[in-house]
């Protein structure tokens, strides 16, 4: 039984390496050209629709896609690379991050033809934004009860009702939907949820933005009044989304995104206590890199696993459980560490605006993406406990 | 490290299973499984993985050594099996022959040493030395003159005061008073007490990791058998998520051994990099095993808690392993120094090499 849950070592082949060295090459002429402070999280990332493009023409998105639709056809490997230099370097990938993990891939597998040469060089090139529209008012946690209705009419459907907490989509140009296509069934309360391609910024959509504690405006309501949404925009079979949901959940869930969100105080501690820290601040930072360290291996490991066609649903739960528990944490433990750093420490306001940021930030990271709560449960069921 | 790809796992997995069932081990008072075991263990090569053919021992490669202790750690072995792999693999890095029967490591702690003076002779004292009392030999790093030797030792030249560890193994204080050692030769270059330390503690981590698992699987067994309020408790949320966790740390040491053991057995030397992977895995399957262990206790309630059940036999050796050949404490405040030391934009190229 535990057979199932062992993460191999696997180790990122020269191949990455090559390409660790210019994308750290490319961010390092971008922050000197001023396009972001990577000492500075809490930016809006919303102005960085240059710096897409830019990450587009070096054929950083969709790298693993077919060279048909824009892609470059790399390893997923090569991929987890980029991701985490852009994450630990603080790059603004709000704008394409969503589309090049999640929304890609989705089309790639449920998209006509027609639709994918239409919209997945577009993403490649860093062109457009996606959102991600499964929450609704009353179903978080419990997808199955979302209740925005797509009813069928001529030519396609009327969508009626409101998502949630929709991040992005203020700026998006796609969302990708789940709707109410029919009840659920008494054997199956999964069944009756479609998902659709949804173009933005069309009448029958408000976006509503809600502000967050951070200050920050990033996620939204988003309210669909007799929006129209055509036949060939249904991805995948109707009424058949929950199959198509489960599986994604993997390259959700087991990403650096999934640990590195708060990473910035860390590099930032160190440098506050200098090349001889005292033995409490030597130990805590210990600590916390030998954490980063086996996260980093387990996700690379999962990497790995997703790079030969597996499906580790219960490992990327692992992974994002830990993690997102961690990076919550994780400027709290800066935060002890720090009350020692010298006053002359030459980053000290620099750290201290960072770990504000970071300590608003952290209540959210476990729940994005899904709760402990209910990862817990994916992996309790792994462990054949229900 | 799969268990069935690997000839020298199954060889020690089936003496495990033959010879040092737990729940046999567990009922037997009299200790009088742990001859045959050892016995079976010696005519299988296995306490000599390490030591290269023409040192007298099997020659098995790094990474099948360090699956075997894996292994050993999923069955909570108890006898010196990793203690005599260690002490053949620090006598075969200065082609110091092994002899037959048990051995130990000296000194076990990195606050330990042992000098050697002008005559040749040994001398020191050294803690929480496992399994001393039933070793024959002790291979030994010294620090001479001329830098780190290592020395093969007469185990009964040294006055050794019995211990036990949290774990009811022995675990003593060994006094080296200007004792001749029946061999000595230079270490090799850059070989020094902190390589040996680094290679115990991944030695411990991959058995608290072995131990970790074992506990999941009894753990997740029990609480499909155990019904309370009328249902299995596997059936309450607050026990499937408390058994999540402890899958959680199962894995993340599991995770952090097996990296920091594919480092050492593909690295060319012990570089900051090995470091890293090594010291890590110590930490983590340290904080693993009193959070992972606390857990499988609680899901057990009170029968965990008695001799006559087997979950201490993992859970209480887990929580010993972290105290030998430094302690995640220890190794905290080492990484952390090594850390501050290249400098903040030097942490994330190191943890990303590897
Ligand atoms: C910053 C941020 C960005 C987001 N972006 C998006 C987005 O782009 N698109 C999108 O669709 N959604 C997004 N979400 C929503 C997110 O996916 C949901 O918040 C999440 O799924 C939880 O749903 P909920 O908020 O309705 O909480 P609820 O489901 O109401 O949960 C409340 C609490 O109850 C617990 N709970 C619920 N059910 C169970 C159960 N069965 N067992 C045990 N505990 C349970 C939960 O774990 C949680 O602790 C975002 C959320 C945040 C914070």
């Amino acid at each position: 039984m535990t057979a199932a849950l062992r993460f191999d070592p696997i180790r990122l082949p020269e191949t990455c390496e090559q390409l660790r060295k210019e994308v750290r090459a490319f961010l390092a002429e971008e922050i000197a050209a001023g396009t972001f402070d990577p000492h500075k999280p809490n930016r809006e990332d919303t102005d960085a629709p240059e710096f897409s493009r830019r990450v587009g023409a070096k054929g950083w998105l969709g790298m693993t896609w077919p060279k048909k639709y824009g892609g470059q056809e790399r390893s997923f490997l090569e991929r987890y690379v980029v991701t985490e230099e852009m994450r630990v370097a603080n790059a603004p990938t709000r704008r394409f991050f969503v589309a090049d993990r999640q929304s890609g891939p989705v089309l790639l597998k449920y998209a006509p033809e027609h639709i994918k040469m239409e919209i997945l060089p577009r993403i490649c090139r860093g062109e457009i934004c996606f959102a991600i529209g499964m929450s609704e008012p009353n179903s978080g946690s419990d997808l199955f009860a979302a209740k925005t209705r797509a009813a069928k009419t001529d030519g396609g459907y009327l969508i009626n009702g409101t998502k949630i907490w929709t991040s992005s989509a203020h700026i998006a140009d796609y969302m990708i939907a789940i709707f109410r296509t029919s009840q659920p069934t008494k054997e199956n309360r999964r069944h009756g949820l479609t998902q659709f391609l949804v173009k933005m910024r069309q009448p029958g959509i408000k976006v509503n933005p809600i502000g967050q504690i951070t200050g920050q405006y990033e996620f939204n309501e988003v309210v669909f009044t007799d929006f129209f949404v055509p036949d060939d925009h249904v991805l995948g079979e109707v009424d058949g989304a929950w199959k198509q949901a489960t599986s994604e959940l993997a390259y959700e869930r087991s990403g650096p995104e999934r640990f590195l969100e708060t990473y910035y105080v860390l590099t930032e501690l160190v440098r506050a206590v200098g090349p001889n820290p005292d033995t409490r601040s030597a130990e805590g930072i210990g600590r916390l890199v030998a954490q980063l360290h086996t996260m980093r291996r387990m996700s690379v490991s999962v990497a790995g696993m997703l790079h030969a066609g597996k499906e580790p649903v219960v490992e990327a739960s692992i992974v994002k459980d830990i993690g997102t528990v961690w990076e919550q944490q994780l400027p709290h433990r800066v935060r002890d560490l720090a009350a020692f750093v010298e006053e002359t420490a030459t980053n000290r306001e620099t750290l201290e605006r960072q770990l504000d940021f970071a300590i608003k930030t952290a209540p959210k990271l476990t729940i994005q993406g899904g709760t402990t709560e209910v990862l817990r449960g994916i992996i309790a069921r792994g462990l054949g406990l229900r | 490290m799969a268990e069935s790809d690997n000839i020298v796992v199954e060889t020690a997995e089936k003496i495990f299973a033959d010879l040092a069932d737990p729940q046999t081990i567990n009922n037997d008072k009299r200790d009088s499984w742990r001859a045959p075991l050892w016995q079976a263990l010696s005519e299988a090569g296995l306490p000599l993985s390490w030591v290269p053919d023409d040192l007298g021992g099997s020659g098995a490669s790094l990474a099948d050594g360090f699956a075997l202790l894996n292994a050993a750690g999923r069955f909570a072995v108890a006898v010196p099996l990793a203690e005599t792999m260690l002490a053949g693999w620090l006598l075969a890095q200065a082609k110091v022959a092994s002899p037959e029967g048990e051995m130990t490591v000296l000194p076990a702690s990195p606050k330990d040493r042992i000098t050697l003076d002008a005559n040749g002779a040994l001398s020191g004292r050294c803690r929480g030395v496992p399994f001393a009392k039933a070793a024959k030999h002790f291979a030994v790093l010294a620090h001479g003159e001329d830098g780190a030797m290592i020395a093969l030792v007469d185990a009964s030249k040294g006055r050794i005061e019995s211990g036990l560890n949290v774990g009811y193994d022995h675990s003593d204080t060994v006094t080296l008073d200007k004792v001749q050692p029946v061999t000595i030769k230079p270490a090799p270059k850059a070989f020094d007490q902190t390589t040996l330390m680094l290679m115990g503690g991944v030695a411990r981590s991959l058995q608290i990791a072995g131990a970790l698992e074992s506990m999941l699987d009894i753990s997740v067994r029990y609480s499909n058998e155990r019904v309370a309020f009328e249902k299995k408790i596997s059936k309450f949320q607050a026990v499937q998520h408390n058994l999540a966790r402890l899958a959680g740390e199962s894995a993340a040491a599991l995770a952090a051994a097996t990296s920091a053991a594919d480092a050492i057995a593909n690295a060319k030397s012990f570089d900051d990099e090995v470091y890293l992977e090594a010291a890590s895995a110590k930490i983590r399957c340290a904080e693993a095993a009193e959070k992972g262990g606390g857990i499988a206790h609680q899901v057990h309630g009170a029968i965990g808690f008695t001799m006559e059940h087997i979950l201490h036999r993992y859970s209480l050796r887990a929580l010993a392993w972290r105290d030998d050949f430094g302690s995640e404490s220890h190794w905290a405040v080492e990484l952390g120094r090594l850390v501050a030391n290249r400098g903040a934009d030097e942490l994330w190229p190191l943890v990303a090499s590897r």
